[in-house]
């Protein structure tokens, strides 16, 4: 055997390895995509996707609160006063910038996912009680996050708007959220 | 392991044992570790959080017989346990308090080590294995907290795994898969339970391999010195495991005041409220032994850099066998060392404190000085201190730090 041929069986051999070595690394991945998986929401997580609510008794600056995706949504019957001081800051700088228009469909209901984008928690100015904060919106006393008539972040560390969730008005006094 | 071995089997049974699985050997030699004579108090706080791991194991194991990890049941099994189950009420407040005396013994683990340089080569392993076991403990503590589903445990497991949301891009996928939902619930209870069984495990484990490391290396010492004479040390047993088994007993005689006398001291009242996800408490708080890193994610006004200084506040305490510059260990002989150290001290009980006080104000201008010291002790206090400091002058031998001078030389 010369020397050229048994390199060439030696560089073989490695080819062969190395191809096998790499095969079972993807298929080692791959085999563990359903181990990690399995943590993500399930079929019937997903399957509780809308909800219907009945708008007709919240009076003009009243407030509710419904649970949709084991989340608070907030809908806000704004006043006058309120939309109006919502769209005076549509041009001031804020973190997140974002028009009040284009944060509601009919601009006297304001409908958000009532969650701090900070750290998930439920910020007060639902209830007449509350402490609603510096821009009289709501205000998250977990880490002191302020958010204004729009919903928009004004002050403290959450990042973001409290969200708009996808809905839809079935009739005048109904939506669909979700 | 370090030293020869000391055992003789005498009768047949052992010799044949031992040729077969020499294990009375290890175990007898595990005991008579050469230990330096000059160990004080402070020493016996390993034996203690082993105490603890096995209280945690034991009355976890029989809570999970009563438990249901269900939403709507878990908080009334929790209150089934400890109303109905016979000795229900103690086995369930060992568990809970069982998890804060832990956490009081590997802090004052953790200090000991921090004074006496016990970090510095070659125990550094030793450390890091130390690192990982408590940052293993502050997930048991935080999953077993989640369990009675009260106020306090649905709205701190919002907080904590919205911190991964922080995570640029992929930090809302993460969090979904945590909670297998669109917010904390069932599947995230659930699954909860499933870690929180697998954690003091996976910490048995690494337990098993910290106490492998120290009987390589052997115990540092108040001195900071390595055993260099026959009289510098003595063996494990019975010296020091008496004096562990003393402090033990003295440890375990105020946890059991506090599981008989005042088992809610350390808990929260919101717990006894059922978890509800449609309202915040107005002030949520973690369990007391994470308050100081609280505060420090509070102290930072940016959501992603506030996590991340929270978890390298703690990451940093793992790299202290290469930040501390110092050659001398022991802080008895670095006398402005000590200085920062109980600077230290001080920097993380006030953040324990500001952490349980609103975000808001003064407190997050103080908590913001703190989190400074906090890593300019990592970072630039004990580098620069290991170059510039004036030592005094280290003992020849342990025995001549513990009998002086003078007994030295009448003996020779
Ligand atoms: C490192 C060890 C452990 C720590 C630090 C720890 C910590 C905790 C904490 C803080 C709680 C909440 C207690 C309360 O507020 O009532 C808890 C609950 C619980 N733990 Fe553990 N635990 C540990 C080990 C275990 C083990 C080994 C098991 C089971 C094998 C277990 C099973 C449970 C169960 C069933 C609960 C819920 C019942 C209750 O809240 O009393 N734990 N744990
Ligand atoms: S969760 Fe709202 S401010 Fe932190």
């Amino acid at each position: 055997m010369s020397a050229k041929h048994e390199e060439d069986v030696v560089s073989r051999r490695d080819f062969l390895f190395l191809g096998a070595g790499a095969w079972a690394a993807v298929g080692g991945a791959a085999a563990i995509w359903p181990f990690v998986d399995q943590m993500n929401p399930d079929a019937s997580t997903k399957a509780l996707a809308s909800i219907e609510v009945d708008i007709t008794p919240v009076q003009v600056g009243q407030a509710i609160t419904v649970l949709w995706r084991g989340k608070p949504v907030f809908i806000r019957h704004r006043t006058a006063e309120e939309i109006a001081a919502a769209e005076k800051d549509d041009e001031t700088a804020m973190p997140d910038p974002q028009k009040d228009g284009d944060r509601v469909q009919k601009k006297e209901w304001l409908i958000l996912v009532g969650v701090c984008t900070h750290l998930g928690c439920v910020p007060g100015g639902q209830k007449a009680s509350d402490i609603r904060g510096d821009f009289g919106g709501w205000f998250c006393p977990c880490h002191g996050s302020h958010y204004d008539n729009s919903g928009r972040i004004r002050k403290g560390p959450a990042p973001l708007n409290l969200a708009v969730p996808s809905y839809k008005f079935l009739t005048d006094t109904v939506v669909q959220i979700g | 392991m370090a030293h020869e071995s000391v055992y003789t089997p005498n009768s047949g049974i052992e010799k044949w044992l031992d040729e077969r699985l020499p294990i009375i050997r290890l175990g007898v030699d595990f005991m008579a570790m050469p230990t330096p004579r000059n160990l004080n108090y402070w020493w016996t706080f390993g034996g203690i959080l082993f105490f603890f791991l096995m209280v945690q194991i034991i009355t976890g194991i029989i809570l999970a017989m009563h438990y249901i990890p269900h939403e709507s049941m878990a908080f009334d099994s929790v209150e089934h346990i400890v109303r109905d189950v016979n000795w229900g009420d103690m086995l369930q407040n060992m568990h809970s308090n069982g998890a804060s005396f832990f956490f009081i013994a590997v802090y004052i683990h953790i200090l000991r080590g921090m004074y006496y340089g016990s970090y510095k080569a070659p125990r550094e392993m030793l450390w890091i294995l130390g690192v990982i076991i408590y940052v293993l403990m502050m997930a048991s503590g935080f999953l077993g907290y989640v369990l009675p589903w009260g106020q306090m445990s649905l709205w701190g497991a919002t907080v904590i795994t919205n911190l991964f949301s922080a995570i640029p891009f992929v930090g809302g996928a993460i969090t979904e898969l945590l909670w297998g939902g669109y917010a904390v619930g069932q599947p995230t209870l659930n699954r909860f339970f499933s870690l929180h069984y697998l954690m003091p495990l996976i910490l048995f484990a690494f337990v098993g391999l910290h106490i492998w490391a120290l009987h390589v290396v052997g115990s540092n010492n108040p001195d900071g010195i390595e055993i260099k004479l026959k009289e510098d040390s003595l063996p494990f047993h019975s010296y020091f495991s008496m004096k562990d088994a003393f402090a033990m007993v003295l440890f375990a005689m105020i946890y059991v005041y506090f599981v008989f006398f005042m088992p809610d001291y350390m808990g929260h009242p919101d717990n006894y409220v059922r978890a509800n996800p449609m309202v915040t408490p107005p002030h949520i708080v973690p369990e007391w032994y994470f308050l100081p890193f609280y505060a420090i994610l509070r102290a930072i006004p940016d959501k992603l850099f506030g996590v991340i200084f929270m978890f390298a506040a703690i990451a940093i305490v793992a790299f202290l066998p290469w930040l501390d510059t110092s050659r001398v260990r022991s802080m008895r002989y670095r006398p402005t060392a000590k200085l920062f150290f109980w600077g230290f001290v001080a920097t993380g009980l006030l953040l324990g404190y500001l952490g349980a006080k609103p975000a808001e104000g003064g407190y997050v201008i103080a908590s913001r000085i703190l989190t400074a010291y906090w890593f300019l002790y990592f970072i630039v206090a004990l580098p620069l201190l290991g170059w510039t400091q004036k030592t005094k002058t280290l003992p020849g031998s342990i025995t001549e730090a513990v009998l002086g001078k003078d007994a030295m030389k009448n003996n020779k």
